[in-house]
């Protein structure tokens, strides 16, 4: 690693000779290594040395100026700060829209739901697999009538929402598209986003329903609908977040996220589409992890490899398709139940690379996660740590400030190439989804998640006050409870929903719809129907399980 | 003496399976006999298994707060069974006040975010029923 370059024999070899060997004698270093946390090997010292292969033109360029290395925008966050996107969501509507209008007041400029895993699952409340799950995790919206109440008072068209919701993301779009046209917003103009990414799902957070093939169909679908239809609307949110919680590394989550962007403009091109008309709508999502440089570098790389991948690989033609959007959370699962109040200060740290990485919107965890659902003081709080970066600290003065950086720019090349090396393999195996079926990426990321286990049980990786500065007899903090009293009130919402409505139209449109599903025309327009009649999500999900079958992965230790 | 045998299951709608297979591995890796049941196990899926399996210890990993749900119909079933010398442990997020009505069910294993693994295993190495290879 600190082997030198063609004729530099030089300063650097005499400064490891002369200076460096003398020093470590009087006093060694603390480990016979250093790594990040991902395991990767970090030198020394970083020099000229290391960029004698970087071309500033080729590999940064200008902010703004293709491969984007240095940011998508020309002036950062000089024009305007990122997004401040809480993701929120718990118990029934009525409390989510109160935290939403709370969250609005307090200075937050996006709502972000998080729905609960019956909704996730296209479950509905009622359903036997939904007990003990209705409002725990997020909110739980049954069906339009829960979508109307979450939204109520807020104006959809004056408000950018995004959605965390995969296999039924279609479902929960069309609730949204719904009620925004009820408020009279014009679809050409509202703007929003849903996760939509069903890859990831099958490699690290499991919330599938469908196999992997008629699941990329129910994907290329909305980006077909969207680009005719709701033209702003990022229809998709390209995931790495959940394959590092899952316990890949920077350089896998790198990798995986951006491969599975690839497979997705694959399928959407084999559908028909021209790429200019829906990568454009294609936005990401990455996690802040701990060690600062290396998520840095990850967000600079992602973008250059994006801008190459789209101009090179698809042949696309606008710069709106060579540049990568990504949406950024730090890290929860380096919260600690332990000590709560240090994850304070960890998700400042993250939530500080992420800004330095250039992102686009940034959610910053609460200190009680690791505990349960944040209170309203800590979500306040999380987010007064996104307000204080972007006012006091200076570093949104500048564009890209690290640029230049012998150490950053070396790790950016080495993050690009590491990645690249994912890709061969994977594109050896077909693909993706072919990946995803024989389990190479899960395999990968249950590895590295058991390395790091290891490590931390060693000592060789020190986590404050869980194996290092532990504290005895900490008292409890308060957290917020959700009561079982959300699923009764759910049942019963849908109980009464079920009364009402007019039955005989929602089983025309839930026939229409396993009808198209056998098909091959776009589903979007019989879910809108279904939606319109109130059809449930568990209705929706069940009538496309009924053609689809349900996906089960082999469990693999 | 036979070695430990420990089924870890993912129960409810969660599919957040890190700790999960950490876990497992991490038993696997102490000596002991490990069967994964994979994602959403019902309560009754998961005493099936460890009857089937003669598993000496269940572990539950649980993120969603389907706990107090979840727990007490597994320990019923496992009376009902004739299955009450199987240890439960149970991991993952489990808040303070929940922890009293998990420990009058008598799970005495709750393991939350942070636990080392080595202190899981040596637990279950305690606590497991007589007959089978313990500290």
């Amino acid at each position: 690693m600190n082997g030198a370059g063609k004729g530099s024999a030089t300063s650097r070899d005499k400064w490891e000779r002369e200076v460096v060997q003398p020093a470590l004698k009087k006093s060694p270093e603390r480990a016979a290594a250093f790594t990040t946390i991902s395991g990767r090997l970090i030198a020394r010292l970083y020099t000229p040395e290391d960029l004698e292969a970087l071309d500033y033109r080729r590999d940064l360029n200008e902010p703004g100026e293709y491969p984007y290395t240095r940011g998508i925008h020309p002036t950062g966050y000089r024009g305007r700060v990122w997004t401040m996107r809480q993701f929120a969501g718990f118990g029934t509507p009525e409390e989510t829209n109160r935290r939403y209008k709370e969250l609005l007041r307090a200075g937050g400029t996006g709502l972000s739901v998080a729905f609960d895993l019956p909704t996730l699952m296209g479950r509905d409340p009622d359903h036997a697999l939904s007990l003990g799950e209705v409002g725990k995790c997020g909110v739980s919206v049954a069906s339009l009538a829960d979508m109307e109440t979450l939204f109520d008072g807020i104006d959809l068209g004056d408000i950018t929402t995004s959605m965390t919701i995969n296999s039924p993301a279609p479902m929960l779009y069309a609730m949204y598209l719904v009620v925004a046209e009820r408020q009279g917003a014009d679809w050409s103009r509202i703007s929003g986003t849903i996760q939509n990414d069903i890859l990831k799902e099958f490699i690290a957070q499991k919330e599938y329903i469908y196999p992997p093939r008629p699941s990329m169909r129910l994907i290329t679908d909305v980006f077909d609908f969207s680009a005719r239809h709701v033209p702003r609307w990022n229809t998709i949110s390209v995931s790495g977040y959940h394959i590092r919680e899952a316990g890949a590394t920077a350089l896998q989550e790198l990798a995986f996220t951006l491969r599975d962007g690839v497979e997705y403009v694959q399928y959407g091109v084999e559908a028909g589409l021209d790429p200019d008309e829906f990568v454009p709508r294609i936005s990401f999502f990455f996690n802040a992890h701990s060690d600062f440089f290396e998520e840095i570098a990850k967000y600079r790389a992602a973008r250059k490899i994006w801008a190459h991948v789209m101009r090179d690989r698809f042949g696309a033609k606008h710069e709106r398709s060579w540049k990568l959007r990504f949406h950024t959370q730090t890290a929860g699962v380096s919260l600690t139940a332990q000590q709560p109040y240090n994850n304070v200060v960890r998700t400042a740290l993250q939530a500080l690379s992420a800004v330095l990485g250039g992102t686009q919107s940034l959610h910053t965890n609460s200190l009680d996660e690791a505990l349960a659902l944040p209170t309203a003081e800590a979500a306040t709080l999380a987010l007064r740590t996104q307000q204080i970066i972007a006012n006091e600290s200076g570093v949104t003065n500048v564009v890209d400030p690290l640029a230049g950086s012998y150490f950053l720019e070396r790790l950016t090349l080495d993050m690009e190439r590491g990645a690249l090396d994912y890709f061969e393999k994977i594109d050896a195996m077909g693909g993706m989804v072919p990946a995803i079926e024989r389990g190479y990426p899960q395999r990968e990321i249950a590895e590295s998640a058991y390395r790091f286990q290891q490590a931390v049980e060693r000592k060789e990786r020190i986590i404050v006050g869980v194996n290092e500065y532990v504290a005895a007899g900490e008292e409890p903090i308060q957290t917020l409870y959700i009561d079982e009293e959300t699923a009764e009130r759910q049942v019963g919402r849908l109980e009464g929903l079920r009364r009402e409505r007019d039955n005989g139209r929602v089983a025309r449109a839930l026939d229409a719809l396993r009808e198209a599903a056998e098909g091959t025309g776009n589903l979007m327009y019989p879910i809108l129907d279904a939606v319109r009649a109130y059809a449930t999500v568990g209705e929706m999900c069940d009538a496309l399980r009924q053609v689809w079958g349900e996906y089960e992965e082999v469990p693999l230790i | 003496m036979r070695k430990i045998r420990a089924i870890i299951a993912k129960p409810g709608l969660d599919g957040h399976d890190r700790g999960a297979k950490v876990i497992a591995r991490a038993l696997r890796d102490a000596g002991m006999e490990v069967i994964y049941t994979g994602l959403r196990q019902t309560p009754e899926q998961i005493v099936a298994a460890a009857l089937q399996e003669d598993a000496d210890v269940i572990g539950l990993s649980i993120l969603s707060g389907a706990h107090n749900h979840i727990c007490p119909r597994v320990v019923q079933l496992l009376k009902e069974k004739g299955l009450d010398d199987v240890l439960v442990v149970v991991g993952g997020i489990i808040p303070d006040v929940d922890v009293p009505k998990l420990q009058e069910l008598g799970i005495r294993g709750i393991f939350r975010p942070g636990s080392p693994m080595h202190e899981i295993v040596e637990f279950i190495q305690r606590n497991v029923r007589p007959g089978v290879e313990q500290v």
